[in-house]
């Protein structure tokens, strides 16, 4: 069975051509995953390894930068540098912080995927 | 000279950056999720703000205004052409583009080749050179399809390649980048390098379009 990486050569639709712009999460993401990257943390190989480890549904519905962060989060944990549990309850703090400045407008189907 | 893609690797001033606004909104999980990473690693000392901000820096400073001034030194001096053939990384560094990590190969169109360039498996591109890749380059569509109908995927792009031009198609990895040399537009013989560099298109590059005719 293929990964979900690889899919050279399947039936695709027509390829859109449209250009996109980082938005600013897209660009922190982009810069954070480059300084973990500097200090050997992750490099391109074990990048593209915790992606394919989200498996086929994760690929889907993820977005580039989405999928990118996911694997930051897994790589963070699998390499002990962070535990699941203090991601957890960052991630719970950081949400709180956004609530309580307003800055917080998740879109449909976003909560529940909060742990 | 047309000077709207040129761009002066020692002097920014051509191309200012204003820092980035945030977002007004946090729309998703993964956002959050990447607020809370970066702070925890903060925290823990594995990084620094300043880091991450200057990262975002450099990335926005590379553009392909690098690598057109690599393809219009090529054009220009034979001997330089054939050192970014046999030593891309090496070629990249003498005009003050250096790209760590990866191996940086550059593929030469000629009349009867052409070279198209993908990563099938994700997004690996020559981003030390040229930035970061086009959202279609990371697309399913494209990564799919050009490595089994590449000239269809062309023509969707709006390059026709006759049949009688061998079509290559190089499938990146995490260690090897591709660089498109594309041929150089006739009518430009008067053209000095930073005019011909202005010429000189992403996409070209990536080998999904051919730059026109030039003046004749």
């Amino acid at each position: 069975m293929r990964s979900p990486q690889d899919i050279g050569g399947l039936p695709e639709g027509p390829v859109d051509p449209s250009e996109h712009t980082l938005n600013f999460w897209e660009k922190q993401a982009d810069g954070l995953r480059a300084a973990v990257g500097s200090k050997g943390l992750m490099s391109s190989h074990e990048s593209r390894r915790a992606i394919e480890s989200l498996g086929h549904d994760a690929m889907g519905r993820l977005t580039y930068y989405e999928r990118w962060t996911a694997a930051l989060s897994l790589q963070m944990v699998e390499r002990g540098v962070l535990t699941q549990d203090e991601i957890d309850a960052k991630v719970a703090q950081v949400r709180q912080r956004l609530v309580e400045t307003g800055e917080l407008e998740l879109s449909a189907g976003e909560a529940e995927k909060l742990p | 000279m047309s000077g709207h893609h040129h761009h002066d690797h020692d002097h920014d001033h051509d191309h200012p950056h204003a820092p980035p606004q945030p977002d007004d909104k946090v729309h998703s999980y993964h956002q959050i999720l990447s607020i809370a990473l970066k702070e925890l690693l903060i925290e823990k000392g594995v990084i620094t703000a300043a880091e991450v901000r200057q990262f975002i820096e450099k990335r926005d400073s590379i553009t392909p205004a690098n690598g057109a001034k690599v393809v219009a030194r090529a054009w220009l001096d034979p001997a330089y052409r054939a050192r970014l053939l046999e030593d891309g990384n090496a070629a990249a560094a003498e005009l003050g583009f250096p790209i760590t990590g990866t191996k940086l190969v550059a593929v030469e169109n000629t009349s009867d080749t052409h070279n198209v360039v993908v990563c099938t498996l994700c997004s690996c591109y020559p981003r030390d050179l040229l930035g970061l890749p086009p959202a279609w380059y990371k697309s399913r569509a494209y990564r799919a399809r050009v490595v089994r109908e590449p000239r269809a995927v062309l023509r969707e792009f709006g390059t026709e390649l006759s049949d009688d031009v061998a079509l290559r198609v190089h499938d990146s990895t995490a260690d090897i980048r591709f660089l498109v040399l594309p041929q150089r537009p006739v009518g430009t013989d008067a053209l000095d390098e930073e005019a011909l560099a202005a010429l000189v298109t992403r996409d070209s590059m990536i080998g999904v379009a051919l730059l026109d005719g030039g003046a004749r």
